[in-house]
């Protein structure tokens, strides 16, 4: 068992370009759950339908790196009406069923072999992003950051899902700022008074939630330009509660809280399931392999949603009177 | 209302139930004593019904069926056979979408029934389609390709089987929504449960099955009661809001489907001990299926009992129509909600029996059908048990049926649709009430 | 003063000299139940009407279906010769409709000033893309902010103005819900309760708010069981019983009629009918 390696090899993570796709992710369920009280458990497919969307823009329709990502965003818009228009008239619990059903589909859809020319099936598609990468106006080179050496290539792609998470950190932001954020958290309150006040809440949840699955897809997009794939296995419900996880650790309705949340939340992740798989590997754990220590995590981690959500709902980041969000 | 008070307190609360569990058993051991006689196992792999792609057909010589004969597919680097049943019927499981030949092996074909070289190499397609139908020029006679309607008497009763088996686990779905007004995300792992459970004790530690399946029924409705106990019924006490109580739902879904996969790995469990296929016109299905279509109707005609006939069920009735008013007659409105518990917790894990038996399970059984368990309560009606059987009967019509014309891996999207559409047109449901959309 | 509003006999359903609202045949029933069955009534404009009636009568339910939150069975309404069957209940707030809630609506969790920037219906902010760009709305915001401090120092809640909402007592949120109303500037108030809860120091005021609200050309509609409230500001006074209209006309000639009296005692005789009894 190497410790200095268990140690180590989870605070890359930290500033990876997979840790900034989760917390993109994050970010859209802040909007639609933390400020507006939607409840998206399908986050997971508008980051495949990002990810989807942009390879096959990519690699199959040649519309280039800009080309794809607008039409990534174009499907993640029709992809939140398809499942906004028949549940946010309805109560909550609706929305959740939906897109959970939704995630799952789309998962099987795009694995589907009558799909398989344009999704690769269930081997899904590579060489993702290699135009993008094109553009990388870093030099070859080994860069030393904060301890961890990275290629240029890996570099670029840090950089690239970081500075999309400012970005969208940015807007959310302003967007909560302001009297459109204002009018979300109101619905989250009282849905009815808002209609009383002349608000057409109806827009309003669809805009949030449109949004949040376009900050989905930007995961998604981040997530497969980093690995150069699109895989549907990624997308599975796991993905989706992950977010939840790391939001609900960082605080629901705060904009920096899914940030600190997704940092902290991979490096302890990770370091368990290392630190795990070490002490099997010591012998430690004799009555399981490999594999089993190293699913153990993802049990603390459905345990650990089940607590912050009962215990600590505003989070570590978030204002205890702000998110006793009861709906 | 003094009498509901009186059942409704503990202590004599479950023997009602305990006596519905009572007659599961007997009605399980009656249909497995049965036929425990079990026919020998052919050479060839019997047709698995949740298997994707298969290539079918029928062979006729001079109008009469040939029976016995192997078939051989071969291709995508693979090959498997069936042999002809007594109408001459077969059908092969392909592992994967791709390019296949299909041949008879001639030797086995009775004397006086002849194939030319050529008729004896058929091109399969999975590729366009999942299920093929093979047609065999034998002799002076032919074999008949699946007609269409052949094909849509069989889906249809595999529709009906699997509906009634998501019938039983929607029903719990539906019973919890109802008196609680919770949507529980993590009711495909007590599916699950039952059937990794069963595998452990029949397949595992070798019980019998009748026995098995019995002490997992019992297990299972404990741990319902448990959940309740130990995680809902606090977070009511903390009124904890219905958001919360649903992600809370989803942190416990995760942690045991991992649970799930630590214990019993993630290989395929086959539980599937003595099939036997059985033929009766259109319809090839096998013993499993017909004594589980058995069991499901007797499940749903002792829940239906349950909530008409007996006075808890009455009283559960009244919670699910109206908690407060309920409560004000005299109703324990926690202790119906234990019985409820018991009851969900059981009747799904009869369901997952069932499917282990039928379609195999995995750690992520229940997490798959909980999509079709979501669209049979939405189309029925969310909360109404009447309401939830309809809907599950037609999601898995639906859900089988549409094999015929979309590749079965995306037969699950159906449900989807219906959902969506539900929503659309009729949100309370097909038996639903307005007033319970809030 | 009662030949000023209505026109022609004073009955269950009469015409107004200058009716705002007038509904025909309303009526919704709950499994079977008739709560609301109204045949004909108008709102007279610029005056303070009260709907009474006893527990059950179908007042908030009345409320409820005018103000588009419930959908009736049958029946068309108009606002000032506008129809409004069928129309969303945020529309018909910005129309110029604006109701309250018997079990007040306050956001718990916005502060006191949010609530009533909220009730403002001419935000530009409150678009999406307005909203980025901060010049777009910052002075119709100020604007509407120097509005809600007016509003709330006159409800007494301007010291209340940073606090959550959540921290307002059963009083003050009812007051909160009725200023937040008014910040739409609505031409017809409808105030389901207005007085429930509130403390007594505090009725007074509120009466004098609602008089206020006459003053400036506000047509208010209340639903109110409190009779000497009701005898003390209101002009016309409308009787529901059993979903229907059984009674309407003036505070005093109202109190007095028999139906009234029946339908009152008929439900709950011991309920106050303030001076009359």
């Amino acid at each position: 068992m190497d410790l200095v390696q268990i140690l180590s090899l989870p605070l890359i993570q930290f500033f990876s370009a997979t840790t900034a796709a989760y917390v993109l992710c994050a970010l859209g369920i802040a909007m639609q759950f933390g400020f507006t009280g939607l409840l998206n458990f399908g986050q997971a497919a508008f980051a495949a339908v990002g990810a989807y969307a942009y390879a096959i823009g990519d690699l199959f329709l040649h519309f280039g790196p800009i080309g794809s990502l607008a039409f990534a965003v174009i499907c993640a818009t029709g992809f939140s009406f398809v499942l906004g228009i028949p549940t946010l008239r309805l109560r909550a619990d609706y929305l959740a069923i939906v897109t959970i059903a939704a995630s799952e589909t789309f998962r099987l859809l795009m694995t589907s072999g009558q799909l398989g020319p344009w999704t690769g099936g269930t081997e899904g598609l590579d060489s993702v992003g290699n135009a993008y990468y094109k553009m990388n106006p870093i030099p070859q080179g080994i860069y030393n950051v904060l301890g961890i050496p990275l290629t240029e290539k890996q570099l670029w792609s840090d950089l690239t899902g970081w500075s999309t998470v400012v970005v969208c950190a940015l807007i959310m932001l302003v967007l909560t700022r302001s009297p459109w954020g204002r009018a979300l958290k109101g619905i989250r309150e009282d849905e009815d008074a808002l209609k009383s006040l002349g608000k057409n809440t109806f827009a309003y949840k669809m805009q949030a939630l449109t949004i949040g699955g376009i900050f989905g897809a930007f995961g998604g997009i981040v997530f497969s330009i980093d690995s150069q794939t699109v895989q549907p296995t990624v997308f599975g419900t796991n993905f989706t509660f992950m977010c939840w996880t790391l939001l609900l650790l960082g605080g629901a309705a705060t904009v920096l809280g899914p940030i600190a949340g997704g940092m902290v939340f991979f490096v302890v992740f990770l370091f368990l399931q290392h630190l795990l798989q070490g002490l099997q590997g010591v012998g430690i754990l004799p009555f399981m392999t490999q594999d089993q220590a190293s699913q153990i995590p993802f049990v603390v981690m459905g345990v650990t949603l089940m607590l912050l959500v009962i215990f600590k709902p505003q989070g570590f980041f978030g204002n205890k009177k702000e998110t006793q969000i009861n709906g | 209302m003094s009498q509901l008070l009186k059942v409704a307190r503990p202590g004599n609360r479950f023997i009602p139930s305990l006596v519905l569990f009572a007659m599961l058993a007997v009605a399980f051991s009656a249909l497995f004593g049965a036929t425990s006689a079990q026919a020998a196992t052919a050479e060839c792999k019997p047709h698995d019904v949740s298997a994707a792609f298969m290539v079918e057909g029928t062979l006729i010589d001079n109008d009469k069926p040939v029976v016995g004969a192997k078939i051989l597919i071969t291709g995508e680097g693979f090959n498997a056979c069936g042999i002809t049943d007594d109408s001459g019927y077969f059908i092969i499981d392909a592992p994967k979408a791709g390019k296949y030949v299909a041949s008879i092996d001639t030797t086995t074909l009775p004397a006086g029934v002849k194939i030319s070289t050529e008729g004896n190499q058929q091109a399969v397609d999975l590729i366009s389609t999942n299920d093929q139908s093979v047609l065999f020029p034998l002799g002076a006679g032919a074999s008949t390709a699946t007609s269409f309607l052949d094909q849509l008497t069989g889906y249809a009763f595999q529709g009906l089987n699997f509906g009634l088996m998501l019938a039983i686990c929607s029903l719990g779905v539906s019973l919890i929504f109802g008196t609680t007004g919770f949507s529980n995300f993590a009711h495909g792992e007590t599916v699950t449960l039952g059937a990794l459970l069963t595998w452990f004790l029949s397949v595992a530690l070798h019980w019998p099955i009748l026995i098995a399946a019995a002490v997992t029924i019992v297990l299972v409705a404990g741990y319902g009661i448990g959940q309740n106990k130990y995680i809902w019924r606090p977070l009511r006490k903390r009124r904890l809001g219905l958001n919360q109580t649903m992600i809370v739902s989803i942190g416990f879904a995760m942690a045991l489907r991992y649970l799930f996969l630590i214990l019993f790995n993630g290989d395929t469990k086959d539980l599937s001990g003595n099939t036997q296929q059985i033929t009766f016109g259109a319809i090839h299905t096998t013993n499993i299926a017909l004594i589980s279509m058995v069991i499901c109707v007797i499940t749903l005609a002792a829940i239906a009992f349950f909530l008409t006939r007996t006075r808890i069920g009455k009283a559960t009735r009244a919670v699910s129509d109206n908690a407060a008013l309920a409560s004000a007659t005299g109703i324990d409105i926690e202790s119906i909600i234990s019985i409820v518990w018991l009851i969900a917790a059981g009747t799904t894990a009869v369901a997952g029996i069932l499917f282990g038996l039928q379609y195999q399970a995995n750690y992520l059984t229940g997490a798959n059908i909980l999509l079709l368990m979501f669209a049979a309560t939405t189309l029925g009606g969310l909360g109404t048990a009447m309401g939830t059987t309809v809907g599950a009967l037609v999601i898995g019509m639906v859900v089988q049926v549409s094999a015929i014309w979309i590749p079965t891996d995306l037969t699950f999207a159906t449900a989807l649709v219906i959902l969506i559409l539900t929503l659309l047109v009729r949100p309370q449901g097909i038996l639903g009430k307005k007033q319970r959309l809030g | 003063m009662a030949d000023l509003i209505a026109k022609g006999t004073i009955e269950p359903g009469c015409q107004k000299v200058d009716p705002i609202l007038i509904a025909d045949s309303v009526s919704r029933s709950f499994g079977g139940n008739k709560a609301v069955d109204v045949a004909h009534l108008e709102i007279p404009r610029g005056k303070i009407t009260a709907l009474i009636g006893p527990n059950g009568a179908g007042k908030t339910t009345l409320f409820n279906l005018l103000t588009g939150f419930d959908k009736p069975d049958t029946g068309t309404w108009n606002f000032e010769g506008r129809n409004l069957a069928g129309v969303a209940p945020y529309k018909v707030a910005r129309i110029g409709m604006i109701r309250t809630f018997q079990l007040t609506k306050a956001l718990s969790l916005l502060t006191v000033l949010d609530n009533m920037r909220l009730g403002a219906q001419t935000n530009p902010g409150e678009k999406i893309f307005a909203s980025l760009i901060r010049p777009i709305w910052a002075k119709q915001e100020a604007e509407i902010t120097e509005r809600a401090e007016t509003l709330l120092k006159r409800f007494k809640l301007d010291t209340k103005a940073a606090d959550y909402a959540a921290a307002l007592s059963g009083g003050q949120r009812k007051l909160l819900e009725m200023a937040r109303a008014l910040m739409g500037n609505p031409k017809l108030v409808m105030l389901d309760e207005p007085m429930a809860g509130v403390n007594p120091a505090l009725t007074q005021s509120l009466l004098d708010h609602i008089k206020g609200l006459k003053a400036n050309g506000t047509t208010v509609l209340f639903v109110e069981h409190d009779m000497h409230m009701v005898r003390h500001i209101s002009d016309w006074v409308v009787v529901m019983a059993e979903g229907k209209i059984v009674a309407e006309g003036p505070p005093a000639d109202v109190m007095k009629n028999p139906a009234v009296i029946d339908a009152y005692l008929g439900a709950h005789a011991d309920s106050d009918l303030g001076d009359v009894r």
